[in-house]
């Protein structure tokens, strides 16, 4: 068995068998406000529970929208605010940062615990060893509700990181390279647990990034099980794991990942498995530049942008949009030098927010405009016009090409 | 029970954008309805005067994939569909869609020799999916117990309306 069939045999109190529909008390369940006011609807309109079993353990967050960009926005946002007073549960308003990452840095979900989020990427928080997926607004009101959802069991498919990683690449060309191999169906069914060397060397803030883009392969979750890494992190923050799981380490396939010949890849429109090496794009002239998102807009990333930003200025004609994931992270990159840096170079620094990510909110792409994104999606007009492009890269990658005004190799910029 | 009706056939990667774009779902807040005439839009221009209640939406891998939003399955059954038969849903998607009472249904043989147009005839007790205009007939995996129930009710909320409770909860009750 693997750590996410492992995790719901623990909850449940007996062994589940990948592919069974169990029924699991969920730990954790979240929603955003894209997601938040159908959940609203089925519980008070349709369900008309008085009240959440779940309420302690049921959170909101206005990240997607955040703060309001217009009336609609602002009223969704009202009413998630007064329902979650009614109700006793925990909103994170405009400001805090993307659920994803808060969840984890508050230390909301902790390793050992079943998640449930009204966000496709919520597979994102397994990185720190929980059993997390995404579903839609009413799995996340029934949660809420009655404390309980059903879930079917994935498979898990091993996946063991070895080699060593080169210069001038991250965690983002990793998880690009693998999309690339597996496609944007391979993992329909089925839920990846990383391994291997190579996570030794990556931070939460790296593994968070791997597990978050395994949504766009169709797993329904992913995790990284507890390691030196995570245990180092947890007592940093003073977290605690909520479950020991033992006895893991059974899966239907192994696949093993070499990265010491990766380059820098890109992900080009309109799919996230249409992957690139940078050899192979360098060059192509850009409007816009985006870094944050939950898959790459925590401290680290903004670290590196601002490394390769450092004494540079970004192209004339460019916009580059640099938005933290977090307060919390915001804070980090202002103590640390990094906003400064970035501002001298020319980028706008935006709140945590979604936004721009999914087109919703700040630097939409007008017709014909190409843009670089640190995000997970590259669909037809996710960023803003539906004849607009988006090419996602790593925030070195990116940082490269907002120098340039084009798509650039980023081993130049870094010592 | 059987579905049987006309059929939409579309290809692999039918996203959540495919079926309403993420930018009307605001529309919703307060009347999902208004969302109906953009339902397929980049896709199949009209559908929502073309749709006819009890059609069947037929398609290829990854149906569903993107974005968690519940509208896309909402909006499918309120215009009417039936069910949707794919090669692979992904499972936010396939969860949606059962928690609100609508079929989806895996089948890896119909998707490929079903056009626009055919009449499917679906049967979710005894498992099978027939082609009735090519011929067709493909074995399918019946639902599990709970999930029957749900659809059978049309879905999960009108399950616990009826009975006070999801259907898990039913033996403790
Ligand atoms: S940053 Fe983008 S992908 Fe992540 S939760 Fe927000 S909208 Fe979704």
């Amino acid at each position: 068995m693997g750590l996410i069939d492992r995790i719901a045999s623990q909850v449940i109190g007996r062994d589940v068998v990948a592919g069974e529909i169990a029924i699991v008390k969920v730990d954790i369940v979240y929603a955003q406000d894209g997601t938040a006011p159908l959940v609203i609807d089925v519980i008070e309109n349709e369900l008309n529970v008085g009240k959440l079993v779940a309420a302690d353990r049921s959170y909101f967050f206005i990240d997607h929208l955040a703060p309001a960009p217009h009336v609609a926005a602002a009223s969704i946002h009202k009413k998630m605010r007064s329902f979650a007073k009614k109700y006793g549960l925990k909103l994170f308003d405009a400001g805090y940062g993307i659920s994803h990452q808060v969840v984890v840095e508050e230390g909301i979900v902790r390793p050992g615990m079943i998640v449930i989020g009204a966000d496709s990427h919520t597979p994102t928080v397994g990185a720190i060893g929980a059993y997390a997926t995404g579903v839609g607004s009413t799995d996340a009101a029934i949660a809420m509700a009655y404390g309980e959802l059903w879930l079917r069991i994935p498979v898990t498919i091993k996946m063991v990181l070895t080699g060593t990683i080169p210069k001038g690449v991250y965690s983002k060309d990793i998880i690009h390279a693998i999309i690339s191999e597996f496609k944007t169906d391979g993992m329909i069914g089925r839920a990846v647990e990383f391994h291997g060397d190579v996570l030794r060397r990556l931070s939460i803030d790296s593994r968070m990034t791997l597990t978050n883009m395994c949504t766009e392969m169709g797993a329904e979750s992913a995790i990284v099980p507890v390691d030196e890494v995570t245990l180092k992190w947890l007592s940093e923050h003073g977290y605690t794991i909520a479950r020991k799981i033992e006895n893991f380490g059974e899966y239907i396939d192994t696949i093993p990942i070499d990265v010491s010949r990766l380059e820098p890849m890109i992900a080009t429109p309109p799919d996230v498995d249409n992957v690139m090496s940078i050899g192979e794009i360098e060059g192509i002239e850009i409007d816009q530049v985006f870094i944050g998102s939950c898959t790459n807009g925590r401290l680290e990333d903004i670290e590196v942008a601002a490394k390769i930003l450092r004494n540079r200025r970004i192209s004339e004609g460019v916009r580059c949009i640099v938005a933290p994931a977090s307060r919390k992270v915001y804070i980090e990159a202002l103590r640390m030098g990094y906003i400064d840096i970035l501002i001298e170079a020319g980028c706008i620094i935006a709140p945590p927010t979604c936004g721009p990510c999914v087109g919703a909110h700040m630097g939409l792409l007008a017709e014909g405009e190409v843009a670089v994104a640190t995000t997970n999606r590259n669909f037809t007009g996710r960023m803003g016009h539906r004849e607009s492009k988006v090419y996602l890269a790593s925030p070195a990658t990116a940082a490269a090409s907002a120098i340039e005004g084009r798509i650039a190799d980023p081993r130049k910029y870094l010592p | 029970m059987i579905k049987r009706g006309r059929c939409w056939k579309l290809g692999d990667n039918i996203s959540t954008d495919h079926i309403i774009s993420g930018k009307y779902k605001f529309e919703a807040i307060n009347d999902i309805n208004k969302m109906l005439i953009h339902l397929f839009e980049e896709v199949i221009p009209d559908f929502y005067k073309l749709v006819k209640p009890g059609d069947i939406v037929v398609a290829g891998r990854n149906f569903g994939k993107g974005s968690s939003r519940e509208q896309a399955p909402r909006l499918l059954k309120i215009a009417g569909i039936s069910a949707v038969i794919a090669k692979s849903f992904t499972h936010i998607f396939y969860r949606n869609s059962i928690n609100i009472g609508l079929p989806v249904v895996i089948a890896k043989i119909i998707p490929d020799v079903t056009q626009t147009g055919d009449i499917i005839e679906i049967n979710l007790v005894e498992g099978y999916v027939k082609n009735l205009t090519r011929y067709v007939v493909e074995f399918i995996q019946p639902y599990p117990k709970y999930i029957e129930q749900l659809i059978e009710v049309g879905g999960i909320v009108e399950y616990i309306k009826r009975y006070g409770g999801p259907p898990w909860q039913k033996d403790i009750r």
